[in-house]
């Protein structure tokens, strides 16, 4: 699996070969670097851990520190772990690039923490219709109607959609249109919207529905 | 320069004269006809212009046979050729849309002269 960890910057527009304005989001994407790599035969299952972001030394305490230093790469801030087939293709302090994941072309998927919405009614969080404007509803537009029958089963079941916290999950994006990547200056262009704010986290694979 | 901003001023034309709202523009389309190009001039007053860098765009509008036609374009889309502008105008506000309940002599907008 074909990862990179990113940090959304924002979006704009871009106009493509046939002159339309395509909306894009920007992602400076990696230089993310091999950690660990986890073999069946050490840890029961095959993973890599991946490396991406600035940290300063000073704030790096002495476990994590002789972590990155046992790959010989320099402490970064964020640390996370792909499971990969093979992990033959990977070594120690590997340093995986934007170009080496995707291509102009492609398709990606992305996850990342979505912006936080507070608290939410049931017509924002679970997409309910709602209730009538007119015809004599009183004060009840936006309210989620019944939640369940009478003396049977004379309980509301658990899992029932209601108002509540929203946001803030993590979500993933499937196949996304890779616009643009620019080698140089580390950054991916991805048709439409991802999850999170600007400044926030993304994990960037190659599309698992490629073929779709 | 930040790297949002670099992906943005690529796509940025600098051969797009300075114009704002009440000016009387010739904006040169192309138009792809069935495997042919041509171009073909929308000519009108800017009545708005919103947005800025690489998602800026106008508002251009003219008088048809009697109606209204109003067409919104990028500034940096690459359909547009060229950008003339023909006339100067004097106006107090950067949106026009009051010409929009104009007609005729009302709906005119002063030259303006240095």
């Amino acid at each position: 699996m074909k990862t990179i960890l990113g940090q959304k910057l924002g979006m704009t527009q871009v106009f493509d070969e046939e002159a339309r304005a395509i909306p894009v989001t920007v992602i400076k994407a990696g230089p993310c670097h091999v950690v660990q790599i986890k073999t069946t035969k050490t840890d029961g299952y095959s993973a890599i851990q991946i490396a991406f972001g600035e940290v300063k030394p000073s704030s790096v305490n002495k476990p994590a520190a002789g972590h990155y230093a046992k790959a010989g790469v320099a402490p970064a801030k964020h640390l996370i772990e792909v499971r990969v087939e093979d992990t033959a293709e990977y070594e120690l302090g590997q340093e995986i690039n934007i170009a080496d994941v995707l291509k102009k072309g492609q398709k990606a998927d992305v996850s990342g923490v979505s912006k936080g919405k507070g608290f939410a009614g049931v017509m924002k969080r679970h997409n309910f219709a709602g209730q009538n404007a007119s015809h004599g509803v009183h004060k009840t537009h936006r309210a989620p109607g019944s939640i369940g029958a009478c003396a049977t089963p004379a309980r509301v079941f658990k899992g029932m959609r209601m108002a509540g916290r929203m946001g803030g999950e993590r979500v993933t994006t499937l196949s996304l249109d890779v616009v643009g990547v620019d080698a140089e200056r580390n950054l991916l262009l991805l048709g439409g919207s991802v999850p999170g704010p600007k400044g926030s986290i993304v994990l960037v694979r190659e599309a698992v529905k490629a073929g779709g | 320069m930040n790297d949002l901003h670099a992906v943005e001023s690529a796509h940025v034309r600098d051969d797009i004269p300075e114009f704002r709202a009440g000016d009387t523009v010739k904006v040169h389309v192309r138009v792809v006809e069935g495997g042919r190009e041509r171009i073909q001039i929308f000519e009108g007053v800017v009545i708005a212009r919103n947005g800025t860098s690489v998602r800026a765009s106008f508002t251009v509008r003219k008088m048809s046979f009697g109606v209204g036609v109003e067409r919104v374009f990028p500034v940096h889309a690459p359909i547009i050729s060229k950008i003339e502008v023909t006339r100067r105008g004097d106006v107090r506000r950067s949106k026009l849309y009051y010409l929009r309940d104009r007609v005729g002599k009302s709906a005119r907008i002063k030259e303006l002269r240095d």
